[in-house]
């Protein structure tokens, strides 16, 4: 449910490494309960700003609020309220799924009753009962996406920032991956998305498009097709990201 | 605290699931503290002797089967020339040619003198050095005995005589074993507790978990925390196992009390793990922070006064090995296992390595950073 509240502020939000400007001077709003996509072509500078967003990275310039707090002066309290979901699988491989359930849910603060639940509702709603005690390392990949998944939104954060989450998914495993996101955006968490599927990006409520470092669209899809006069969201992304300089 | 929990459970979980990586960590200080001490001695024997006599008369007789008789040395060569005696020197088959002149026994007899003469061969400087000493010790006693026999002993004794007894404390018979066994196990310690823990923190950050962490609110100081604490335990376990082994395998038991022995233990592993913490926090692979280590450890373990003796260092490595806690450790490993030395003799090294263990554990808590 989107309501009018805003969770993330970026203004004018810039990282530089040296000369080479990666996410240069980015604005933007996203609402409570949004779904918010986040294209560009790689290279672009999507993981930038979203490490900055998630208070992983420290921005050169500009402004930006998450959840209220500051990106420069409160990244531990960002971090209170967000979920985070790497480009790169980076739950622990050499434990089991439910050691990895216990261990994030723990260092999230959950108490002892709130995991017990949580865990059984997580195994349950992934189908994972027999693979529980079975390594991470071992699961196939479309599993271990949609644990990660479930692992970040755990402790029920006010965002969940997910860094392109299907990548090398199947196509059916992606519609359960998506079933998941709409579900979690439902209870009102905030998710912010970066995807090269644009199916995919059909199902956010706005979407936006960076190129070389700069967000050059910000619309719904429906919008953003018909400013671009074209019938496919491929389309518009071929139009926009076919001028940028900056390759792999 | 709760949060300690969560981390302490997963890190040991993951060290025992290795299960290589456990069977390393307890088995390869066991063997290394079996085979070291047997195989590594100072000691110098079988110097390999060539020795050319041109005598050929009952004293050069004797005087050869003092020399190997005394066990020190094994004869490769009884050569005719010098020059074929070299021969062997050149191909390494002998350390020393021992020349003995004609005319020995005549000239010792009659003019009561007589010059031998040794050559060494000093590409292996220790063994030269060693058996070149004991050699000429063999021959002054040898010279003593001659005279016993040949000289009518006056009253007082020509030559002023002032014989020497040394009485070796805390180590009566000199055993090399008690000597090297706690500086050994010292080291192992170290090398384990410090490897582990540098390869550690880098290695979440190879395989990307660490991400995962920074984007958590967990606090920096509870992160290292809950990597230190586990290998300060499995540290303790090792050190534990090789003092047990020690009394089994060599009769070592501690003259002072075990209660002083793992005060200073508790206090130097901090210091040890938090220098690998502390690498780790630095490095980006684990092959770097191998590196470094190895970089580390080969200069702590050379100047920690295991194998060669800091006195003896100049001046400068003296200052150097102030850093080295594993100089540290090894001084007082032998002070409270050989001399029985208590807690108020080791505080000045206690001290040191408390200031350390804070300083190297403050700079990895300050050197990790959650937001780059």
């Amino acid at each position: 449910m989107v309501s009018e509240e805003k969770v993330i502020v970026c203004d004018k939000l810039t990282k530089r490494f040296g000369d080479f400007i990666a996410t240069n001077e980015i604005t933007f709003e996203v609402n409570k309960g949004e779904i918010f996509g986040f294209l560009g072509a790689n290279g672009a500078g999507k993981t930038t700003a979203m490490r900055m967003l998630c208070g992983l990275s420290s921005p050169t310039s500009g402004n930006a609020t998450i959840a209220g707090f500051d990106v420069y002066r409160q990244t531990e309290d960002i971090k209170r309220n967000i979920g985070y979901m790497s480009q790169k699988f980076s739950l622990y491989e050499n434990l089991t799924v439910l050691e990895n359930i216990e261990f994030f849910g723990g260092i999230y603060g959950l108490s002892d009753q709130q995991l017990k639940t949580k865990t059984a509702e997580l195994v349950d709603r992934l189908g994972l009962k027999s693979e529980a005690k079975k390594l991470v390392g071992s699961l196939p990949l479309g599993w271990k996406q949609k644990l990660s998944f479930s692992v970040a939104v755990l402790h029920e954060p006010k965002i969940v920032f997910l860094d392109e989450p299907t990548g090398g998914v199947d196509p059916v495993t992606r519609r359960q991956f998506w079933d998941m996101i709409y579900e979690a955006a439902e209870r009102g968490i905030t998710v912010f998305v970066t995807t090269h599927y644009m199916d995919e990006a059909e199902y956010c409520n706005r979407i936006s498009i960076m190129v070389d470092g700069k967000m050059e669209v910000l619309d719904t899809p429906a919008n953003l097709k018909n400013t671009f006069n074209v019938g496919s969201m491929d389309e518009v992304f071929y139009q926009l990201a076919r001028g940028a300089k900056r390759a792999d | 605290m709760r949060t300690l929990k969560f981390l302490l459970r997963k890190e040991f979980r993951q060290i025992f699931r290795d299960k290589a990586i456990v069977a390393l960590i307890f088995f390869m200080p066991c063997i290394q503290l079996i085979i070291m001490p047997l195989a590594a001695d100072y000691e110098v024997r079988n110097v390999n002797l060539a020795v050319v006599d041109h005598d050929k008369s009952s004293y050069s007789q004797k005087l050869i089967s003092k020399v190997i008789a005394s066990g020190y040395f094994r004869l490769q060569g009884y050569n005719a020339s010098f020059k074929e005696a070299f021969a062997l020197i050149e191909s390494d088959k002998a350390d020393l040619i021992l020349e003995i002149p004609q005319d020995f026994e005549r000239n010792l007899i009659r003019e009561d003198k007589q010059k031998l003469f040794v050559a060494v061969n000093a590409i292996n400087g220790t063994k030269a050095n060693l058996g070149g000493s004991y050699l000429g010790t063999i021959i002054a006693a040898f010279n003593a005995d001659i005279r016993l026999q040949l000289i009518q002993q006056p009253r007082f004794s020509a030559f002023p005589v002032i014989d020497i007894v040394a009485n070796n404390w805390f180590n009566p018979v000199l055993n090399y074993k008690v000597f090297i066994v706690p500086g050994i196990l010292a080291i192992l310690v170290t090398m384990v507790g410090g490897f582990l823990t540098a390869l550690n923190i880098v290695k979440e950050k190879e395989v990307g978990t660490i991400e995962q962490i920074n984007v958590t609110p967990i606090k920096k100081h509870i992160f290292i925390l809950g990597k230190l604490i586990p290998f300060w335990v499995l540290a303790n376990i090792i050190f534990t196992i090789g003092l047990l082994l020690a009394r089994l395998i060599y009769g070592i038991t501690p003259v002072g009390s075990l209660f002083t022995l793992y005060i200073f233990i508790s206090v130097y592993l901090l210091t040890v793990l938090g220098f690998g913490l502390l690498v780790s926090t630095f490095c980006d692979t684990q092959q770097q922070a191998m590196f470094i280590m190895f970089f580390f450890m080969m200069i702590f373990i050379l100047l920690g006064g295991l194998f060669t003796s800091i006195d003896s260092m100049p001046q400068w490595a003296k200052l150097l090995t102030r850093l080295n806690p594993v100089r540290y450790m090894i001084e007082v490993m032998r002070m409270v296992i050989l001399k029985g030395s208590s807690l108020k003799d080791v505080l000045p090294q206690l001290g040191v390595v408390s200031l350390m263990a804070v300083i190297l554990n403050g700079w990895a808590i300050l050197n990790y950073k959650k937001t780059n």
